[in-house]
């Protein structure tokens, strides 16, 4: 009963980065014209009329799966990303887009675009549960040489400040996001990166295993949260 | 260059003001970044920015570094008449880019 309550308490909680983010930032992600992550999701809609359309149709059928994904597929987390890939090269026939290209990140913000406002629900049964409960065994992963978990900051201390910032909960809601750090557009995998690096661990490449149960744990603990794509974060 | 997002009411009442908005894709490099060698990345960013309506002048900018990259110009503008808005902008690679939108005016 108090695991119940308190995974109640912790749902109520639950806050985007757009509740931690500044006036200025909610203000820009607010207005499709101020937020310039359209740029990106102007060149996706060109990729999408470039083969997407003749099976998918129009990208507005797209509403809803964006907050489905990542989903489990034959033992592996599939991400949005990687369906796209697998869709050129599988059965259009046509070369991979590279990640964190342009068209990549414009193609799967617009895709992200047609859930925005539906709230994140991630299948975790059935296969999807080996995938969340080693995905959550990183989230709680000490590692680095700073010997920092993710849920150290992002649960234990987050609401406070890291040097000026207000430490987020880190959820994945918003990707791929304008980032003003960046200057630019970048997937999660991006900022999970950037993150690893951050405390001085290791690195996990792109297509690890590892990384796509942590997206799927992130998700299902984000679950509930309303999709935000495009996002745009300090 | 990509094609910007550009907001500008296609119809306006004559003399009433109404608000131009525009989001260029740009890196606005700054000049005092150094690349992963050391080397000094040039500078390079959007320069110059010009709106005019039918040859006449309505707003223009003179830009200079620590501009974040993509750029969103705001202004206002005030018409007396239909015509053809046309926006002009040059960076320092000599890349230009150009939107043009008829306005109609009652």
């Amino acid at each position: 009963m108090l695991v119940c309550l308190g995974l109640l308490g912790a749902a109520e909680e639950k806050r985007s980065g757009y509740d931690d983010a500044g006036p200025q930032v909610r203000a820009m992600q607010d207005d499709d014209l101020a937020n310039p992550a359209f740029l990106w999701v102007q060149q996706g809609a060109a990729v999408w009329g470039q083969g997407c359309a003749d099976c998918h149709g129009a990208v507005e059928g797209m509403r809803g799966v964006a907050a489905r994904y990542p989903v489990v597929e034959r033992g592996r987390v599939v991400n949005l990303e990687q369906r796209v890939n697998e869709c050129r090269v599988e059965r259009q026939g046509v070369a991979a887009l590279a990640p964190e290209g342009e068209a990549m990140l414009g193609v799967t913000a617009l895709i992200g675009l047609q859930s925005r406002g539906m709230a994140v629900a991630v299948d975790v049964s059935g296969p999807a549960a080996g995938h969340v409960a080693r995905g959550e065994a990183f989230f709680r992963l000490r590692q680095g040489q700073l010997n920092l978990s993710c849920a150290q900051c992002h649960e234990q201390l987050a609401g406070q400040s890291l040097a000026g910032a207000r430490i987020v909960q880190g959820h994945a809601n918003a990707y791929p996001i304008y980032r003003l750090e960046w200057q630019g557009m970048g997937s999660l995998f991006r900022r999970l990166r950037a993150c690893l690096t951050g405390v001085r661990a290791e690195v996990l490449g792109r297509d690890e295993g590892l990384l796509g149960d942590l997206e799927l744990f992130l998700a299902a603990r984000g679950a509930g949260l309303k999709v935000e794509t495009p996002g745009v974060r300090p | 260059m990509v094609r910007p997002l550009l907001n500008v009411p296609r119809e306006v009442r004559a003399g009433v003001a109404f608000e131009v908005r525009i989001l260029i894709q740009h890196a606005m490099e700054t000049g005092f970044r150094r690349d992963a060698m050391g080397m000094v990345v040039a500078q390079d960013i959007i320069n110059r920015f010009e709106c005019a309506v039918d040859g006449e002048e309505v707003f223009s900018a003179t830009l200079h570094p620590a501009i974040s990259a993509n750029p969103y110009l705001a202004f206002s503008a005030r018409l007396g008449r239909s015509g053809t808005m046309v926006l002009r902008w040059v960076d320092d690679r000599g890349g230009e880019g150009r939107e043009e939108v008829s306005i109609s005016v009652s």
